[in-house]
């Protein structure tokens, strides 16, 4: 059977309660839920015997700064068994008391640096997570650059430099 | 040069102290290279039998800035790096020579963006910007013979005045 039918069929079985949408766009398939199941989906999709989506290659998020729900996490996900990739996409709510997500390192541990460099950029809080410190920026840092609403060149002042003598 | 004739004839030469300091200096010049990104390829592409550094005495990269007299910032500096590119050349030992290699360095280059410093003169006194993305080896040693022209014109006493630096360094840690 097609995976790109299985996957769907699957999903829907084992999570009646979790409403799902399925896009296939250009050959790739998406799968859009909410955050509130998200270690439940993913583990099984790891492991179940006929998918195996054994490899997170991509933990990253998507500032929407229009939308109503204003974040969005999105997985890449990869099988080796069938080389097939799948991608997850997470909404959050808009409040900003909403923008954290339950980490997915118990399921792979690759996902550990990735959600901490999506912490990093877009300020969302990984739940449960080991070590969630800052990747790219100093620690003492306090915006989140890939926000819509930080400013290409940056806040002046914000990242000190050494002194020129 | 014909030195050794001269010194066949007469069996001396007579000089400036400051002279013979400066034309030493200037033929040893002992490189610290700050690779930091895609500049570097070219920076140890100058080392090789090609273009051979060491025609002018400077093959001797050390990666230890105690025994170095000239940093090659070769790559882009992020804010993040810019403490570390300092700390490294805070312990470089005066007199000391800096050149600023490529566009990232001179100026951020194409990243005019809010973590790559806009020019490492913000915060390191530069000698040569050497333009570039990145320059070619032979580009690099122009630079080099440039500092060489520069270091032959100094005197001792140039570098007189100049107050300690490290102390800061040691604080930092």
């Amino acid at each position: 059977m097609n995976l790109k039918e299985l996957i769907p069929q699957k999903l829907q079985e084992r999570f009646p309660q979790v409403k799902f949408e399925f896009v296939d766009y250009r050959g790739d398939l998406s799968v859009n839920f909410d955050k509130d199941h998200v270690i439940e989906i993913c583990r099984f999709l790891k492991e179940d015997s006929e998918l195996e989506f054994r490899l997170c290659e991509d933990v990253t998020a998507v500032d929407m700064a229009e939308r109503k729900k204003r974040f969005m996490v999105v997985y890449h996900i990869f099988s080796l068994k069938h080389n097939f990739r799948l991608r997850l996409k997470v909404p959050l709510p808009g409040e900003e008391s909403d923008w954290n997500i339950d980490s997915v390192t118990s399921v792979w541990k690759a996902a550990n640096w990735l959600e901490r460099e999506t912490y990093d950029m877009f300020g969302i809080i990984f739940n449960n997570h080991p070590d969630l410190r800052r990747m790219y920026m100093p620690e003492d840092f306090q915006y989140h650059p890939l926000r819509k609403d930080f400013p290409l060149m940056g806040i002046p002042g914000s990242l000190p430099l050494p002194k020129k003598d | 040069m014909g030195l050794e004739a001269r010194l066949k004839e007469e069996g001396f030469i007579t000089s400036t102290l400051d002279a013979v300091i400066a034309w030493s200096r200037e033929n040893s010049v002992w490189p610290m290279p700050m690779g930091i990104s895609c500049c570097a390829i070219e920076m140890m592409a100058s080392g090789d039998p090609k273009y051979d550094i060491a025609r002018f005495g400077s093959e001797v990269m050390r990666f230890t800035p105690r025994q170095c007299d000239l940093m090659i910032v070769a790559g882009t500096v992020t804010y993040k790096m810019a403490h570390v590119v300092r700390k490294i050349y805070d312990q470089m030992p005066d007199p000391k020579w800096v050149i600023a290699m490529g566009a990232c360095t001179s100026s951020g280059g194409m990243y005019r963006s809010y973590n790559v410093v806009q020019g490492i003169d913000q915060f390191l006194p530069v000698d040569i910007y050497l333009a570039g993305c990145p320059p070619r080896p032979d580009n690099l040693l122009n630079a080099l013979i440039q500092i060489q022209d520069k270091i032959g014109k100094t005197k001792a006493k140039d570098f007189q005045d100049k107050k300690l630096p490290g102390l800061n360094v040691l604080q930092n840690n």
